[in-house]
């Protein structure tokens, strides 16, 4: 196997691997998110248990469309998944913009440039 | 293992905000030297893989939740510092979307997740990648027992804060126990999963994973030299026991 063979292989099969890991984000956030346990997480716990929950006020933005991890789109299930697809949609986006930006700007003739 | 408003007084929050901050621009400038190209995909998708598993709460005891946190499964997949600004996206997203996390409280979020849990959770990984040594196929078990650990990390960064300016009175030592005891709980799964979710990516493009550099695969023999196991001829046999193991 060549060089290049070895590249366009793991090329291929990296491809497989990002769409797989797309897939198993998407199921997580979409599909499982409705069925995570509802109870406090440890942080909420703690507070609640050591008497300090009360402290937290409000969140600014409660009323905003996807406040709670809800996209008020069908019933409680339905809006869960949604709320999560779009979440998923977003990192996805905002992440991948964002390195790709300062990727970019620095690739070009920068010191960064990696060998070959 | 979001902070909302209110827990903290306003100077805290700042002084939070100014180490993330501090930190973000560090990890700006090292992810500008280091990342490469091809791991852009890679660390765009870690970054919804946290904020998706982040969303899937699993029960850890009695009336209480835990899920991922991601720190140190994002700095061995994609490096310490892009791994910062994975978690960081995930963060803001979080607060300004979904109104999850204190917007007062960001900075906060950041310093205990990203650079505690991640940062903090990626100096473990490499304490124990030197002490238990071997190849790529030990990976998935050191990175978990990393993330295991980084989870407590995370608490007990929490519980430092909650001295320095909380909003409320507690009994320290009670609230370091609770906080420690109950995260000590959550680790167990974020170990799990870190271990699961890197086994998976290694036994595909273990080229992409950051913290496999420098091994080989295999679980015992010793790092060679730059090139990889395919140039070597000699790893066809070796290869696949880790694999099947990872």
């Amino acid at each position: 196997m060549t060089h290049a063979d070895a590249a366009a292989g793991s090329g291929r099969r990296g491809l497989v691997l990002w769409l797989a890991g797309l897939g198993t984000t998407l199921v997580l956030a979409a599909v499982l998110s409705s069925f995570a346990s509802d109870e406090p997480d440890g942080l909420e716990r703690v507070a609640a248990d050591q008497g300090f929950l009360a402290e937290a006020d409000e969140h600014d933005l409660a009323g905003s469309p996807l406040a709670d991890y809800q996209l008020e789109v069908g019933d409680d299930r339905v809006s869960t998944g949604a709320a999560g697809a779009a979440g998923v949609v977003v990192t996805l986006s905002v992440g991948g913009g964002l390195l790709w930006g300062l990727r970019r700007r620095w690739g070009r003739g920068g010191p960064a440039s990696p060998p070959g | 293992m979001h902070i909302p408003d209110g827990f903290f007084d306003a100077p805290t929050s700042l002084a939070a905000g100014g180490v993330a901050a501090g930190t973000l621009a560090v990890a700006v400038r090292r992810t500008r030297v280091a990342l490469d190209d091809r791991q852009v995909p890679l660390a765009a998708l870690t970054a919804a893989f946290v904020f998706a598993a982040q969303m899937a709460a699993f029960p850890v005891a009695a009336g209480t939740s835990g899920h991922l946190l991601g720190g140190v499964l994002a700095a061995v997949l994609v490096g310490p510092w892009t791994g910062v600004l994975c978690l960081t996206v995930v963060l803001g997203v979080q607060a300004l979307l979904f109104a999850d996390g204190g917007l007062t409280a960001l900075g906060l979020n950041v310093v205990n997740l990203a650079v505690v849990g991640g940062l903090g959770g990626y100096v473990l990984f490499l304490v124990l990648r030197g002490l238990l040594r071997g190849g790529r196929g030990r990976l998935p078990l050191v990175a978990g027992l990393a993330a295991f650990a980084s989870v407590p990390l995370s608490a007990a960064a929490f519980t430092l804060e909650y001295a320095v300016g909380g909003a409320a009175p507690v009994d320290l030592a009670d609230l370091a126990t609770a906080m420690v005891g109950t995260h000590v709980l959550i680790g167990i799964g974020e170990g799990v999963l870190t271990a699961c979710a890197l086994g998976a990516v290694l036994a595909a493009r273990p080229d992409l994973v950051h913290g496999a550099r420098g091994l080989r695969a295999g679980a015992r023999t010793p790092a060679l030299p730059a090139g990889d196991e395919r140039a070597a001829g000699a790893a066809p046999g070796a290869v696949e026991p880790a694999e099947a193991a990872s």
